[in-house]
């Protein structure tokens, strides 16, 4: 490896070495790359309920409905196109799981470290709620917070940032702490800087490795949640499928062995699910000091 | 020790007032109930001597001082939809989701465990290298998802086993249970497969990370100087180290089995809390929400104050330490 | 007579994505029955790879790629697995440098000095119980019944190491190598181990390499010194001749930056430059980059050899002065 090479530059260099890692990286660049450019792959607009015919509902792969092409994966209860339902809902999945990642993000991270640098009572306080946040399941309050919320896209987003923002504060006081007790810090403070200057530039760009390791983990578990709650009826209404809710329209028909309503989305799913942990799990590798060789 | 276990039961206390009031403000806030109690016909007397009845026309905060003092005494109110008090209607499907949890969290511990420890053990090898991929794999499936490839493949396609229900039960200390019969075991085998697969992949991250760090450590390498096999450097040094932070997991897991259980146990139909409180919250039925939230914070308090226990029983320099 | 330990030729080699790291390349030692070897280095010098490698602790990425390692006469290098630990613990013992850690934090001092005897030994708990109590009161623990029911964290850090050296002597082992046991230790139970340790040894007739940074540790405890640079041995010969009149300018370099040589207000002599890392090491001596007395000859690799009464690896040694 090049020593002269910029951080970036080694960081992708030993992440290209990991050739499942790679692979799963170019497989959510595609489903991304898919979800965004929908409009353009697929023959139908599934949130448009005026187009949908109820005649071509529940159809297998392969039929040609009365829009005249081929439903390549089927139809779904409402006679969607399920390869546009598909990357219409993958779209909806994406922008909700980066959404809420991004938002739990900056509550969180900031709370942490303002938590940390603020010390005292403030520190106490907030530390203590973050605590009995996390020792509460996740997915029970982001149940609740969606039921008493209702559906929708910012709903479920909100339900989502407030059961996950904990992990991110958690995360960011703990290693603000240990960045704060470190000498140069002291070092730092002791000349004229303001202390703004110190959180900024010092104590957060340390605090950034330990936060993208929660993130990497927390935006899969945010589509993954997304779609569990929908799957429950407490996510996106029908009209507006996301993956989770075209799964849980079709669970109803897997037992008379129409399985495809499920299936199809389920395997998107999870391919996007699994490919960002895996991701994820090389970028920790990279980013623990504890396991560099 | 008896001043930690105060503190700590004081603490307990009032972290519970705080949930009651969090909880009882949030389940206020979801829907109008009174449209549940009522048919929509009925005239505007019965609505409006219904609304007195339950309370509803007075301030949030006098509601909720009647239901602390009710919940003192013990009456946790009645549901809307079965007409029963919530209480033994908690009751009554506690033991499903009960024996659904403890199947599953042990038995994620039981496989999970010792491939985790070989997975650190020999991180290199090949088997290691499955047991972690597969471990990805476990935490990256929604349990959602795993409940109906479950189904699709052994209930539907090969028919071996039950797509839902709990199956036979037999009572025992006058509770209902069902892995004590053939036919319960066949019910209960795919929710609890299905519900531990997660907490599998992570008892399995878990002992690979702590028997790692196990083997690079200096007691280690000094118990291998003094010519100790490494079959009893595992199991008479390594183990009892690692088995510190898997007890808290165990503990904490359990409470957050049961919270995941809410998925599994309407995946499969399964006669548990989980199903009650989706329902509940489907219907609008307050009581049963409340109750069951409380139940959950209850369990979750007394696991983690259980768990801190059992930490200072198994570590050394906490029991003699500072608690 | 067979020496105690004579290492021939060790070479131990790393195997990382970036390349072989050279942590030990060629090493020579001898050490006779109640003798005791210094092995002086920088950290990074591969003096502590080379105590690992007598034991054969090595694991991966590492690995012996050549040499030989006797104990008593008998070759220790590719012995099975199971041969190997039948060796350990029982003919050649290891004690480590922080007794923080290399006590099991969990287990009573007790269980863990039964289980170094049971790993040789079938012994009833009453034997085992009196062997320990006899060990520890060996090395000069005054309560050591007490000792055996108490978890490390309970005792200090000298009676820590004191219990792992116990644990070392249990099964009376032809060869200790002490890697920087008091290193992490108070000054004062410092100077008390080392006390304690040549005691042990004229008494046992147990031969001890002790790894150490410290020359002031070495002077007052070794017969003889090995100072090691890069993998290498540099210089080797008894302790008196290579302390008074060093022949390698490493070794010169080393006890010029021993504080207590210079006075007071005098700049303190340093050699220049670090260690150099073990990865693609050119060829030749590793030294000569910080050395002043370098010359074009130095490009290829000295071989040791005997100047003055002690090996030296050096093509333009120190005269005597």
């Amino acid at each position: 490896m090049r020593r002269d090479a910029s951080p970036f530059i080694r960081f992708w260099i030993e992440f290209a070495e990991n050739r499942l890692a790679l692979a799963a990286l170019g497989v959510v660049i595609l489903v991304v790359g898919a979800a965004i450019l929908a409009p353009l792959f697929t023959p139908q607009d599934p949130y448009d309920i005026g187009k949908l015919v109820l005649g071509d509902a529940r159809r297998p792969p392969g039929h040609v409905g009365s829009g005249g092409y081929v439903h390549l994966l089927g139809t779904d209860a409402q006679g969607r196109d399920l390869w546009s339902a598909i990357l219409y809902g993958l779209r909806i999945s994406i922008q909700i799981g980066i959404t809420a990642g991004a938002v739990a993000f900056i509550v969180g991270g900031s709370l942490g470290t303002i938590a940390a640098f603020a010390g005292g009572r403030t520190e106490a306080l907030i530390m203590r709620f973050i605590d009995l946040q996390l020792s509460f399941p996740a997915i029970l309050l982001a149940l609740v917070i969606s039921a008493i919320l209702g559906q929708g896209k910012w709903q479920l987003t909100i339900a989502l940032v407030a059961s996950q923002y904990a992990y991110f504060a958690r995360t960011a006081h703990g290693a603000a702490v240990a960045e704060r007790a470190k000498e140069y810090i002291e070092a730092a403070l002791s000349t004229p800087l303001s202390s703004r200057v110190v959180v900024f530039r010092h104590i957060l760009p340390n605090c950034m490795p330990p936060l993208i390791v929660v993130a990497t983990v927390q935006i899969a578990n945010a589509i993954s949640l997304e779609a569990t709650l929908s799957f429950l009826g407490l996510g996106l209404p029908v009209t507006h499928p996301s993956l989770g809710t075209l799964i849980s329209n079709g669970f109803q028909y897997m037992l008379s062995g129409r399985y495809w309503i499920s299936i199809y989305p389920g395997i998107a799913l999870i391919v996007l699910i699994l490919a960002v942990n895996l991701v994820g799990d090389q970028i920790r590798d990279q980013l623990n000091p504890r396991l560099q060789r | 020790m008896l001043g930690f276990l105060i503190q700590r039961l004081l603490q307990a206390v009032a972290v519970m007032v705080v949930i009651s009031a969090l909880v009882f403000v949030g389940v206020f806030a979801i829907g109008n109930p009174i449209d549940v109690l009522i048919a929509p016909d009925a005239t505007q007397d019965i609505r409006l001597d219904t609304i007195r009845r339950y309370g509803f026309d007075q301030p949030l905060w006098k509601q909720y001082l009647n239901f602390v003092t009710s919940l003192v005494q013990g009456d946790f109110g009645r549901s809307f939809v079965f007409n029963m008090p919530v209480l033994q209607l908690i009751l009554s499907r506690l033991p499903a989701t009960l024996e659904l949890t403890l199947v599953a969290v042990i038995g994620a511990t039981i496989i999970g465990v010792p491939l985790g420890m070989y997975a650190g053990y020999r991180p290199n090898a090949v088997a290691s290298r499955a047991i972690m991929g597969a471990s990805v794999l476990g935490f990256s499936l929604p349990t959602f998802w795993i409940g109906i490839l479950f189904i699709m493949g052994f209930a539907v396609e090969l028919g071996w086993l039950p797509a839902g229900g709990r199956g036979d039960t037999v009572e025992a200390w006058g509770i209902q249970w069902s892995v004590l019969t053939l036919n319960g075991w066949s019910h209960l085998v795919l929710p609890a497969l299905t519900l531990s697969l997660f907490r599998m992949a992570l008892m399995i991250r878990m002992a690979r990370a702590g028997m790692r760090e196990a083997m690079l450590s200096d007691y280690v390498r000094f118990a291998r100087a003094q010519g100790i096999s490494d079959g009893k450097v595992i199991f008479g040094h390594v183990l009892k180290n690692i088995s510190i932070p898997l007890v808290t997991v165990f503990g904490l897991e359990l409470a957050a089995t049961m919270a995941f259980a809410v998925v599994t146990e309407t995946i499969f139909s399964w006669p548990g809390l989980g199903k009650l409180i989706i329902d509940s919250i489907q219907s609008l039925d307050r009581p049963v929400m409340v109750a069951y939230l409380m139940l959950v914070a209850f369990l979750f308090i007394m696991i983690n104050f259980s768990v801190d226990i059992a930490y200072a029983a198994l570590d050394p320099r906490v029991r003699s330490g500072r608690t | 007579m067979t020496a105690a330990l004579e290492v021939r030729g060790l070479k131990t080699h790393f195997f990382t994505r970036s390349g072989a790291v050279k942590a030990v390349d060629g090493v020579d030692l001898t050490i006779e029955r109640g003798r005791v070897l210094g092995l002086v280095g920088e950290s990074g010098s591969g003096k502590s790879v080379t105590g690992l490698s007598i034991l054969g602790l090595i694991d991966h990425p590492g690995r012996i790629v050549e040499g030989s390692v006797k104990l008593d006469g008998q070759e220790l290098v590719g012995l099975d697995r199971d041969a190997a630990r039948r060796v350990r613990g029982r003919r050649i013992a290891m004690i480590f440098q922080d007794p923080m850690m290399t006590l099991n934090p969990v287990l009573r001092v007790g269980t863990q000095m039964s289980m170094a005897l049971r790993a040789h030994e079938t012994v009833s708990n009453d034997t085992a119980r009196e062997r320990s109590v006899r060990a520890l009161s060996r090395v000069g623990l005054p309560t050591p019944e007490q000792c055996l029911a108490a978890y490390p964290h309970q005792l200090s850090g000298g009676m820590r190491q004191r219990v792992a050296i116990a644990i070392a002597l249990l099964h009376s082992p032809s060869v200790i190598v002490a890697d920087e046991p008091t290193t992490a230790l108070d000054v004062s139970i410092q100077g008390q181990i080392l006390q304690e340790m040549q005691r042990l040894g004229a008494e046992t007739g147990v031969a001890l390499v002790w790894i150490t940074h410290d020359l002031a540790v070495v002077s007052s405890l070794a017969h003889d010194i090995a100072v090691m640079y890069a993998g290498r041995i540099v210089e080797h010969g008894p302790t008196a001749d290579v302390l008074a009149q060093p022949r390698h300018p490493y070794t010169r370099g080393l006890l010029d930056s021993v504080p207590g040589e210079a006075k007071p207000g005098e700049k303190l002599a340093q050699i220049p430059g670090s260690i150099p890392a073990l990865i693609d090491l050119p060829p030749g001596c590793a030294f000569r980059a910080r050395c002043s007395r370098a010359s074009g000859a130095c490009e290829a690799m000295p071989e040791i050899a005997e100047i003055g009464g002690r090996l030296a690896r050096c093509f333009h040694p120190l005269e005597a002065a």
